[in-house]
């Protein structure tokens, strides 16, 4: 029962580490219906943000949760221009494209920022400052969760939530819910689409930034490859939980994480990925879009 | 109009690289030219070196050509090898195998007939068949991969570092004989590399009948948490972990498995023997053991080519400096040797001619394989790594 109870809460950390960069995969993919490959690579941008603004203030002598909160913000700042910049060059002029155009563009983006920070920062591994702090209460639990753990977990809950409520009740929430639902409609009466998108991409950018600083400071270390890998798992819980649904990317990652660290566990670690995968065919094969999302016709 | 700034702006830089790229091409070709002439010349012996120059593995590859630089530069202040100047020709491959058959066939098609090199197996493997057919010898200083000697398909090549199956018993041997565990659990990344280690160690531990392998698997390389297979391994009841891979996955199982408790010994492999690991995995890196290719400290040969290192390029010598050192040395002895530099004469003094090199004193056995060179332990202590007497 304790193994178990040790592999629940593994599980559900890594899950939510998945989750927290899902989330804004899915919330680009639900308003403009564009699977943003570049989503990794702003959460790689992000990370080395938060390191190149941890390691000032490091030598400057501030306390860790400070330079946490600090790191968050310029990183979240950084990001989110990234993100408009992106969309404004890449997706913005291919928005009457096939869809197959804007696509391409977003893998080339990915690629051209991977490459970017490989040439301008470092190929090498870079040690992430461990921001979080081991907090005493934490300690009798630290055979089954750490502090930076419980960090990720309560972080994708709230944003997911935040989301949600967005979403749902203010005035910009109901501008993309109309964007999504009909774009050229929601021109005509009178929404900003243009502005709409822009902010859906600044609000991605910004959640794949303190994904990129959390999980940073979780793992201990990043290099410029680590969105392409974090970008792959987090766009399977997103379609695992229905792509375009903000609680289902929630429960798209922790399935993802519950299964991982399950099929390590009972199984093998050799067939982590296999089993994973295996879920991932087997729920899409009965419910084609995802844990929570819409069942729709298709547009092709 | 918004939009059209953006796409000059766009235009504008993709331009600028543009322009970027074709000023690099051209200068690389102009320095080619000269080498291109020089086999026709017959006066200049061309040594290739091949490897990870660039990329996030060039740490590993540069060294290398360093030292066949300072062994070349030595040669030539005697007067070349037979009359001929030592030319160094280096060629990039980023340790990636597609790579790798490029650099091959471009050494090949310039007329080189000695190539030191490549640094990764996956590397080696794939532009050895290359060399194979235009009879070049070659020689790597690193690439540790079993069956590159021990298969016999390739005779044409040679190398001054032992190989993974000596380097898993090493550390198997070091586990149950020196840290007297009894219980192992033997990790690896699923790599040909990180795998050929752990499948040699867990095979060495087995035979020698004096611990138990209580659990053998694979991890995926690149994934942010490995809590499941770390409360596997304490679930186990190991007192020691056997780890085959590189430096990122080591630093985050090491680190996390502190996390969570589990202080047992660590022993790995020579892929985690780098200055990285211990920046990554910071004060949880102490105590950590690692095999690596033995360096003798009161060895002559590596003091004088270290201080030439030092001269020459400002700096202490990196990964592999040993070794590309004694290729260079080995393989320019051996075409002084055989008096030119024609492909069966050159394999037969190297398997014939002992050399003094920072390795020691080689020559080679019939399989390739350097007599004489092995792995020792070393253990992280306060941030760096050390022999383990």
């Amino acid at each position: 029962m304790e193994y178990f109870l040790q592999l629940f809460l593994g599980g559900l950390s890594r899950g939510s580490v998945y989750a927290l960069i899902a989330l804004g995969y899915t919330m680009v993919y639900g308003i403009i219906e564009l699977i943003n490959f570049a989503h990794g690579e702003i959460y790689m941008i992000g990370a080395f943000m938060g390191l190149i603004v941890a390691g000032v203030l490091t030598s400057l002598g501030w306390p860790a949760l400070s330079i946490l909160a600090i790191a968050l913000i310029v990183a979240v700042l950084y990001s989110a221009a990234y993100g408009y910049t992106v969309e404004k060059i890449a997706y913005k002029p291919l928005r009457s494209a096939p869809r197959l155009a804007p696509l391409i563009s977003a893998i080339g983006m990915s690629i051209l920022l991977q490459n970017y920070i490989m040439l301008t920062q470092t190929p090498d591994f870079l040690p992430f400052p461990r921001l979080i702090p081991e907090l005493a209460f934490m300690d009798r639990f630290s055979n089954y969760l750490g502090t930076s753990d419980m960090f990720i977990i309560v972080t994708s809950l709230v944003v997911m939530i935040a989301l949600t409520l967005f979403i749902k009740f203010t005035r910009m929430g109901k501008a993309m819910r109309a964007t999504a639902q009909n774009r050229k409609m929601a021109m005509l009466v009178g929404v900003n689409v243009d502005q709409v998108i822009s902010v859906t991409f600044i609000i991605g950018s910004s959640l794949a930034a303190v994904g990129g600083v959390l999980i940073g400071a979780h793992v201990g270390q990043i290099n410029f490859a680590i969105g392409f890998l974090a970008g792959i798992k987090a766009f399977t819980a997103a379609v695992l939980g229905g792509i375009g649904s903000i609680p289902g990317a929630m429960l798209g990652g922790l399935v993802l994480g519950w299964t991982e660290s399950f099929a390590t566990g009972y199984i093998s670690s050799d067939y982590e990925d296999v089993f994973a995968f295996l879920l991932l065919v087997v729920i899409l094969i009965f419910r084609p879009a995802g844990l929570l999302g819409k069942q729709r016709a298709q547009k092709v | 109009m918004k939009a059209k700034w953006f796409v000059t702006v766009l235009a504008v830089a993709l331009a600028g690289m543009l322009a970027v790229g074709c000023g690099e091409k051209k200068e690389e070709k102009k320095a080619e030219a000269p080498k291109q002439e020089a086999p026709a010349a017959a006066k200049k012996l061309v040594l290739g070196v091949a490897g990870a120059q660039s990329g996030d593995l060039a740490s590993y590859g540069l060294p290398s050509v360093n030292a066949a630089k300072l062994v070349a530069k030595e040669w030539n202040a005697k007067g070349g090898v037979n009359g001929m100047m030592v030319e160094v020709l280096p060629m990039d491959d980023q340790c990636k195998p597609e790579l790798a058959t490029n650099a091959a066939t471009k050494l090949v098609s310039e007329k080189v007939s000695l190539v030191i090199g490549h640094i990764c197996s996956g590397a080696t493997k794939a532009a050895l068949p290359i060399y194979k057919d235009a009879k070049v010898v070659v020689m790597s200083p690193s690439a540790t991969s079993t069956e590159l000697t021990q298969s016999g398909s390739y005779p044409n090549f040679f190398r001054t570092i032992s190989y993974d199956l000596i380097q898993g018993n090493a550390a198997a041997n070091f586990a149950t004989g020196v840290l007297k565990v009894k219980k192992i659990a033997v990790i690896h990344d699923k790599g040909d590399y990180g795998k050929g280690f752990a499948e040699s160690g867990q095979k060495s531990i087995e035979e020698g009948k004096l611990a138990k392998v209580v659990m053998f698997e694979g991890i995926t390389p690149g994934g942010v948490d490995y809590s499941a297979v770390i409360q596997k391994i304490k679930a186990s009841g190991a007192d020691c972990v056997l780890f085959g891979g590189y430096y990122p996955e080591a630093s985050k199982i090491v680190v996390q498995m502190h996390k969570k408790g589990l202080k047992i010994a660590f022993i790995t492999d020579d892929g985690v023997k780098d200055d990285t690991f211990i920046k990554l995995a910071g004060v949880d890196a102490e105590g950590v053991y690692a095999t690596g290719p033995q360096i003798l400290a009161d060895n002559e040969v590596f003091k004088k080519a270290a201080a030439e290192h030092e001269k020459e390029f400002g700096s202490a010598p990196g990964s592999f400096f040993a070794q590309g050192y004694a290729a260079a040395q080995t393989l320019l002895n051996a075409v002084a040797k055989a008096g030119s530099t024609d492909y069966d004469k050159v394999v037969a003094a190297l398997r014939s001619e002992y050399v003094e090199t920072p390795v020691g004193k080689i020559k080679f056995d019939a399989k390739g394989d350097a007599e004489g060179v092995s792995f020792s332990v070393y253990q992280v202590k306060d941030g760096k790594y050390v022999l383990v007497k």
